[in-house]
């Protein structure tokens, strides 16, 4: 009996138990936290793991070199020739040098533009903030290799370019090699292109410096430079580490500027080089640069956030605070308000001019009256310009890339404010447990991978099945899968600041009520929430529109969309077309722009948190 | 018809911190019991697991019939069946539905017609004082009128067991005095177990049937509002409870009737045990003479503080202080000499070990 009576306390004691572990799981947020572990496995750890094995075991194509090996056989031949080889230095030293003075370059000018013109801004008494304000969201909706292009119209060179470009038509001279390509002009074009991710950050912030803080340094005796360094200075730090990791990220994986400016004179960086390995179907060796690349990104970041001593130095900083005493700009009012117009206008008004202008060019560098045409807008197809191609409107091609486009980035935009929901609803929720944590940290995972990098690692993830999946190669759906992952860190930020303002009664007081978690998610939750997802929505549809770095490695011909078309144009040398591309995509995020924001509200400053 | 609630062992911990240990309480039908104590002392989490929105760590609630939480039988019934209301501290209106869309949204989760909707809203509006007001957004009203639309929510859908989560501390003083007055009608008319959570210890003496107190996740006392001011069961209840606060001077019993202070002796009730204790006497019970009487012991006003209605005089003898409390307003004048009298049977004595209430 009392042997019964044992088993019988065991048996609930486990019952017990195991209702309690069901409730845990039947918890929403948990339940959507594990779902979403397991979709980020999938997306982003799994496909690291398949890179990572890829150049430490034999690849087909090694089987010429590698005598005896079969392929999956484990090997350090990729990570010895690509470090250690003849090709090394070619291959991967000079590419990262390359990279490096890149992405530091363009950064630093962005910093130097960005902080600029965010002091005037906020901390002047400068006129026309709004306008300023409102130009400088331009380049968000601006391709990043826009003013990339537009620096070949105007610098190219007859050397290196075939054709003249616009100063070399002008001054009569040849322009010289270091303005027309190479390291300075891939840095000043994108430099001018991320400014603006300085500008907002770091005028978010020193709107929101409570003035009261300088003031009390001002009482305390301090002069206004000393106010700047000791006061000011550390409270936009965060800010600027922001700008910091977003640009280094992005200039680091940036494919289009460098391909556009870099690789006719051969100077290659990491992206480019990756791109003409994997092209070449070589993917141990390059699988080998992703992972430098991505290496060197992270330790950056890290490297970065410990300066400034915040793990969070990511998010932007909101709030607004107090009015900060404005510094009189005097007799300098009328040329600082010229100036920052004059290069407002530099970066978003005049690339598109040029590339329209090059555009109704019959032939490049033939500056006369007589060149000018539609034919590459409108033209029939002419064996003699184009290599045949027809105009960009008549052209079927340029439609399928398109819709490509289109419907690429509405269904990346589509799963990512889905993410973005269930993302920010499980982290929040489960605010303090481990598991949130986990989620969060995964989420974060994408932003230190650079574009490019990010790309290649789809490759190897999915020529073959995998578990229940397809192979994904060539396929369009690859392309949706590697945006949604690339956005999944924006996709939770988004979520969680969105949910945050969601005090957590709302939800409390519904389910008290008895609304089931349905119930609670589609009457509370959502109705609060969709202004900041259709602001989402319209950020993703925008840097998927405009995104080349990573997906240019996995488009088939079939599969292209209009950025990666730009590309494939530019190295056919129909620049023209490539041009035309441009601002035909220009034209259609404009246009998603206009759509998207008549919804709730939601708009590209909102998505931008301004 | 009135629901009791029973608390066995119940524990809640955050990481390291417990905030509810070991907490049993029964609360009977129809009581109005208030958990009263400082901030952070575990109130709101105690509230929220009775709730169901937090899961506790360890015991067992029983609300009426139901057993809504066991560990050791794994049940954790969802808040929305557990028969009960809940109004927060910040109102918690949904800010996007209209107050006959806040009132009717556990109404529809019911299930109920669309006319007896009408008549509910129309009611609990009443209840409130807040008639006409269907077709407010929370953002057009004031904060003392979302606090009724709040109550209205939960009146409207008839729980067995209203839950108040500080439900006046956002209100200004008048308001939340108007408040008090309405919320012990409501409670009066609905006869509903009310479980009601403050730091305010008038909100608590004037409102309750029972107030429990606690200190660090555990309750000190749990008793009526009278016994919790005139027999605090230990120190920290005493010193909590009262305001002027209540005096606390060290001595020991000296003999039966009588602990000595050192400069003077207090008659006391006789109790059987001797040694160290604390004594525990609220300013009320003290007289004042400004001539010399029996047993009267000398003090000096220290200072003299009238409010109106009374007066609170600081009475200082060397280094011991006293607070006494005059009716109304005193002649005493600053510095004045004073003799005061003590009402033994007014006086509690405390253990000077553990803390706790002697009982004679
Ligand atoms: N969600 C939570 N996470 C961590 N600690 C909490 C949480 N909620 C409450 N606590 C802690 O539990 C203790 C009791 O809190 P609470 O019940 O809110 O106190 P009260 O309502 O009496 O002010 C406090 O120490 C508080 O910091
Ligand atoms: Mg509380």
């Amino acid at each position: 009996m009392a042997v019964f009576g044992k088993t019988d306390q065991r048996s609930q004691k486990l019952f017990a138990y195991g209702r309690r572990f069901f409730r845990w799981l039947t918890t929403p947020h948990v339940f959507l936290s594990l779902i979403m572990l397991v979709i980020m496995f999938y997306m982003v750890i799994i496909p690291l793991y398949r890179m990572i094995m890829t150049t430490i075991t034999v690849q087909d194509i090694d089987l010429r070199v590698i005598k005896d090996a079969e392929v999956g056989d484990l090997t350090p031949y990729h990570w010895v020739r690509m470090l250690f080889g003849q090709i090394a230095k070619i291959m991967t030293y000079e590419p990262l040098v390359h990279s490096l003075t890149i992405s530091l370059g363009a950064t630093a000018l962005a910093l130097t533009i960005g902080g600029l013109m965010a002091w005037l801004v906020v901390r002047t008494d400068i006129p026309g903030r709004e306008v300023i304000h409102t130009l400088a969201t331009i380049p968000y909706i601006m391709p990043s290799w826009t003013i990339a292009m537009a620096w070949t119209v105007m610098f190219k060179n007859r050397t290196s370019g075939g054709t003249p470009g616009i100063l070399e038509f002008i001054t009569g001279a040849p322009t010289p090699d270091w303005l027309a390509y190479g390291p300075i002009p891939i840095i000043v074009s994108s430099g001018l292109h991320y400014y603006t991710f300085f500008f907002l950050f770091v005028s978010a912030a020193l709107l929101s410096i409570d003035s009261s803080l300088e003031e009390a340094g001002e009482l305390a005796g301090a002069g206004r430079w000393v106010i700047m360094r000791k006061i000011t200075f550390p409270l936009v730090l965060p800010a600027i580490a922001s700008g910091f990791i977003m640009t280094f990220s992005k200039t680091m994986g940036t494919f289009g500027g460098p391909n556009v400016l870099g690789v006719p004179v051969r100077y290659y960086t990491l992206s480019t080089m990756l791109r003409s390995n994997t092209g070449i179907g070589n993917y141990g060796d390059a699988f080998v640069l992703a992972i430098v690349l991505i290496m060197f990104a992270m330790v950056t970041i890290m490297l970065n956030q410990k300066m400034v001593g915040t793990r969070k130095s990511y998010e932007t900083i909101g709030g607004r605070g107090f009015m900060a005493q404005k510094t009189k700009l005097r007799n300098w009012k009328g040329f600082m308000i010229v100036l920052v117009i004059i290069f407002q206008f530099i970066i978003a008004v005049l690339p598109l001019v040029l590339l329209i202008w090059s555009t109704l060019m019959l032939r490049t560098g033939n500056y006369s009256p007589s060149n000018l045409t539609l034919a590459h807008w409108i033209g029939q197809s002419d064996l003699s310009i184009n290599n045949g191609e027809p105009g960009v409107l008549l052209n079927p091609k340029i439609y399928k890339g398109a819709w490509n486009s289109i419907r690429l980035s509405l269904w990346t935009a589509f799963f990512t404010a889905l993410l973005g929901v269930i993302l920010g609803y499980s982290i929040v929720k489960g605010r303090g447990t481990r598991l949130s944590k986990i989620v969060e940290q995964l989420a974060f995972i994408p932003y230190v991978i650079p574009g490019i990098a990010f790309g290649a690692v789809y490759i190897s993830m999915f020529t073959k099945p995998f578990g229940p999946i397809p192979p994904l190669y060539g396929t369009f759906a690859l392309l949706v899968v590697v945006s949604v992952a690339k956005h999944i860190p924006y996709s939770a930020r988004s979520g969680v600041s969105a949910m945050l303002q969601v005090g957590k009664e709302l939800e409390e007081a519904a389910a008290i009520a008895g609304a089931t978690p349905w119930q609670r998610f589609k009457r509370i939750i959502f109705p609060l929430t969709s202004t900041g997802f259709v602001s989402g929505f319209l950020m993703t549809f925008i840097t998927t529109m405009r995104e080349l770095s990573l997906i240019i490695l996995l488009v088939t011909p079939s599969t292209q969309v209009l950025a990666s078309m730009t590309m494939r144009y530019i190295e056919n040398g129909n620049e023209q077309q490539a041009n035309a591309v441009i601002i035909i995509l220009i034209f259609l995020v404009l246009l998603g722009n206009f759509i998207i924001s008549r919804f709730r509200g939601g708009s590209l400053k909102k998505g931008l948190g301004m | 018809m009135a629901t009791p609630i029973i608390i066995r062992n119940l524990t809640k911990k955050f990481g390291n911190v417990v905030a509810v240990n070991n907490v049993s309480l029964t609360i009977e039908p129809g009581a109005f019991l208030t958990l009263l104590g400082p901030s952070g002392c575990g109130k709101t989490t105690l509230l929220r697991c009775i709730s169901g929105l937090e899961d506790p760590d360890d015991g067992e609630i029983v609300i009426g019939e139901k057993l809504v939480y066991s560990r050791a039988k794994g049940i954790s019934l969802p808040p929305g069946q557990r028969d009960l209301g809940l109004v927060f501290q910040n109102y918690a209106l949904w800010p996007h539905m209209t107050v006959y869309k806040n009132i009717t949204f556990a109404l529809e989760i019911q299930k109920l017609s669309k006319e007896d909707m009408d008549k509910r809203v129309k009611e609990s509006l009443a209840e409130v004082q807040m008639e006409g007001y269907e077709d407010r957004y929370p953002r057009e009203m004031s904060g003392g009128q979302q606090q009724r639309i709040a109550l209205a929510r939960m009146l409207a859908y008839r729980p067995k067991v209203f839950l108040m989560d500080e439900p006046l501390s956002n209100l200004d003083a008048r308001l939340r005095m108007d408040m008090r007055t309405e919320l012990k009608r409501l409670h009066h008319i609905s006869g509903a177990t009310t479980v009601y959570v403050t730091h305010d210890q008038i909100e608590a003496m004037t409102m309750s049937t029972n107030i429990a107190i606690m200190k660090e996740g555990v309750i000190q006392q749990n008793d009526t509002p009278d016994k919790v001011y005139h027999y605090p069961a230990n120190l920290f209840v005493a010193d909590f409870i009262g305001n002027p606060k209540i005096n606390l001077m060290e001595g020991w019993v000296s003999g039966p009737g009588s602990v000595d202070l050192g400069k003077f002796n207090v008659p006391v009730r006789t109790y059987n045990k001797t040694g160290d204790v604390v004594v525990g006497i609220r300013p009320e019970d003290i007289t004042v003479s400004t001539t010399p009487i029996d047993h009267g012991v000398e003090f000096q006003a220290y200072s003299v503080l009238p409010s109106g209605a009374d007066t609170t005089i600081i009475a200082r003898k060397g280094e011991t202080e006293l607070t006494v409390k005059e009716i109304g307003v005193s002649k005493i004048q600053m510095d004045q000499k004073i003799w005061l009298t003590f009402n033994s049977d007014a006086i509690n004595l405390y253990d000077k070990e553990t803390g706790n209430l002697i009982n004679g």
